[in-house]
């Protein structure tokens, strides 16, 4: 039988030699599993406000406007060309630098907006623009990919150019990119480890934490590898299934014989 | 002294400033970056080797292996790596007994071999892709000539691969040089480590990650160039439509 209580006093205990399951499944795992919401909570409010980000993103990078094409082809090349944790520490400690020297009403900005000393909501913002710049160039390819032909036929019924970027452009460069689209949600997932640097404790914040605090290396970076692999094959299936419902019109029904279909 | 120094005077090469912290930082990340593309591409090598092989157990191991890193972030790879690959390589030093009580893995080891274990991973897959790219038809013929299997690779299978592999093996160079920024967590002295340290020395933050940040993105897009040019060799003599 595995006694609880002695698995606790392991945290405080003298690291031993050897590989502690019971700490490892009993102390660190409960503790990782706590820290989940905060990595989901990265993961979502970057993902969802980046993909968004990204679309204005592509559509400058597109134009012909050198006035939108310019700023956008940048944007991109700095997002995509840079380290993210070097974008992760310029927005946590630049902002940080700058937000320090304001004042608001006469007081420290820092304590009027208690928000601003939260490191997650950097952490946030820098991931939020790292994916606009990642999906941006992505969905680029893909608005490009769009059948000209469909875009023409818009024209030919008398679309206005934003009702056709509304029904036709984007609709159709959005499936096309979905499943390079899933594949950059499970590396955003893997970035949002990268806020760990800054404080934020999500699983590898936690994991770091407790390995600091007990001394014991193996068991902790262990299990916060066994939870990253299980949150990661839970959001493959995710998106698995959501990329099949998004593309359900498109699967050929296997029943009808294609001879039937084609009679006029 | 002049009392308000400008920014700029803190990146003077010397004692002074931080221009050669910077500098040393710029040629360490280049070096880790360059060996741990070297190993990951040997281990790429040999992943692919074992996807391809036909034996269940080694195919098993190679999507053992890609699959693993493909789902664990790279700061915690890294920081596997270190702490575990240094306390096992030592426990095996010891236990053969080539030396008494370890030695002490230093931070341009370990950020090499996490580095390249973590590429090695993206690069199994790219090289497999290409190997399986290569017409059956050519790797029979040559097996008709009667080559054995090293003048198989060395002849016929490798030069095409590498063409066919060229542009996801650019992709994951460029990547390496950005992930290698990760490996100042354990404590290497490259890039992003010197305007970490710069930074805090001077609060200067903004300055001094922009500097690095800078640096970063003068490496990609050299890189960049330099790819183009790789890509464009390499394609020669191949028969555009």
């Amino acid at each position: 039988m595995i006694n609880i209580a002695q698995c606790y006093a392991f945290l405080h205990a003298e690291p031993g030699p050897g590989f502690d399951w019971c700490f490892m499944f009993w102390t660190v795992l409960p503790a990782l599993i706590k820290a989940i919401p905060v990595t989901f909570f990265l993961l979502i409010t970057s993902g969802v406000i980046g993909n968004l980000l990204a679309i204005p993103v592509a559509l400058a990078r597109v134009s012909r406007n050198p006035i939108f094409w310019m700023p956008a082809y940048a944007f991109i090349l700095l997002m995509r060309g840079t380290p993210l944790l070097v974008q992760i520490y310029l927005i946590y400690y630049g902002l940080g630098q700058v937000f320090g020297e304001m004042t608001l009403f006469g007081k420290p900005l820092m304590r009027a907006v208690p928000l601003l000393r939260e490191a997650i909501y950097y952490a946030i913002f820098a991931l939020t623009l790292n994916t606009a710049g990642y999906t941006g160039e992505i969905l680029r390819g893909a608005i490009l990919a769009v059948p000209h032909g469909e875009i023409e036929a818009g024209k030919a019924f008398g679309m206005s150019r934003w009702l056709i970027l509304r029904r036709v452009t984007l609709p159709r460069a959005i499936r096309i990119c979905l499943p390079t689209m899933s594949t950059e949600a499970i590396l955003l997932l893997k970035a949002t480890a990268l806020a760990s640097t800054i404080t934020v404790y999500e699983v590898l914040g936690m994991a770091q934490f407790i390995r600091q605090q007990s001394f014991r290396t193996y068991e902790t970076l262990i299990g916060a590898g066994i939870v990253y692999i299980v949150l990661v094959f839970i959001l493959t299936r995710i998106l698995n299934w959501l990329e099949r419902y998004l593309n359900k019109d498109r699967e050929r029904p296997v029943s009808i014989p294609l001879a039937q279909v084609a009679k006029p | 002294m002049n009392p308000q120094p400008s920014l700029w005077s803190l990146m003077a090469y010397g004692d002074t400033g931080y221009g050669d912290e910077f500098l040393r930082g710029i040629l360490f990340t280049l070096q880790i970056s360059i060996c741990g593309y070297a190993v990951a591409f040997v281990l790429g090598l040999l992943g692919a080797g074992a996807k391809l092989h036909g034996s269940k157990a080694l195919y098993r191991l190679g999507d053992l292996y890609t699959t693993l890193v493909r789902a664990i972030p790279e700061l915690l790879l890294i920081l596997i790596v270190y702490y575990m690959g240094s306390s096992v390589l030592n426990s095996i030093l010891i236990g053969i007994g080539v030396s008494e009580r370890g030695i002490d893995v230093s931070p341009f080891a370990a950020a090499v071999a996490s580095l390249g274990f973590i590429y090695g991973a993206y690069l199994t897959d790219i090289l497999r892709g290409a190997i399986q790219a290569i017409p059956k038809g050519q790797i029979e013929a040559a097996r008709a000539y009667g080559m054995h299997a090293p003048m198989r690779f060395r002849r016929v299978i490798f030069p095409q691969m590498i063409r066919y592999a060229i542009p996801g093996m650019g992709n994951q160079w460029l990547n390496i040089t950005k992930d290698s920024a990760l490996v100042s967590a354990i404590g290497a002295f490259e890039l992003l480590f010197a305007a970490k340290s710069a930074a805090s020395q001077t609060k200067e933050y903004i300055f001094f990650y922009s500097i690095g940040a800078l640096c970063f993105l003068t490496i990609t897009v050299v890189s960049m160039l330099v790819l183009q040019q790789i890509e464009r060799r390499a394609s020669r003599g191949v028969r555009r439509a």
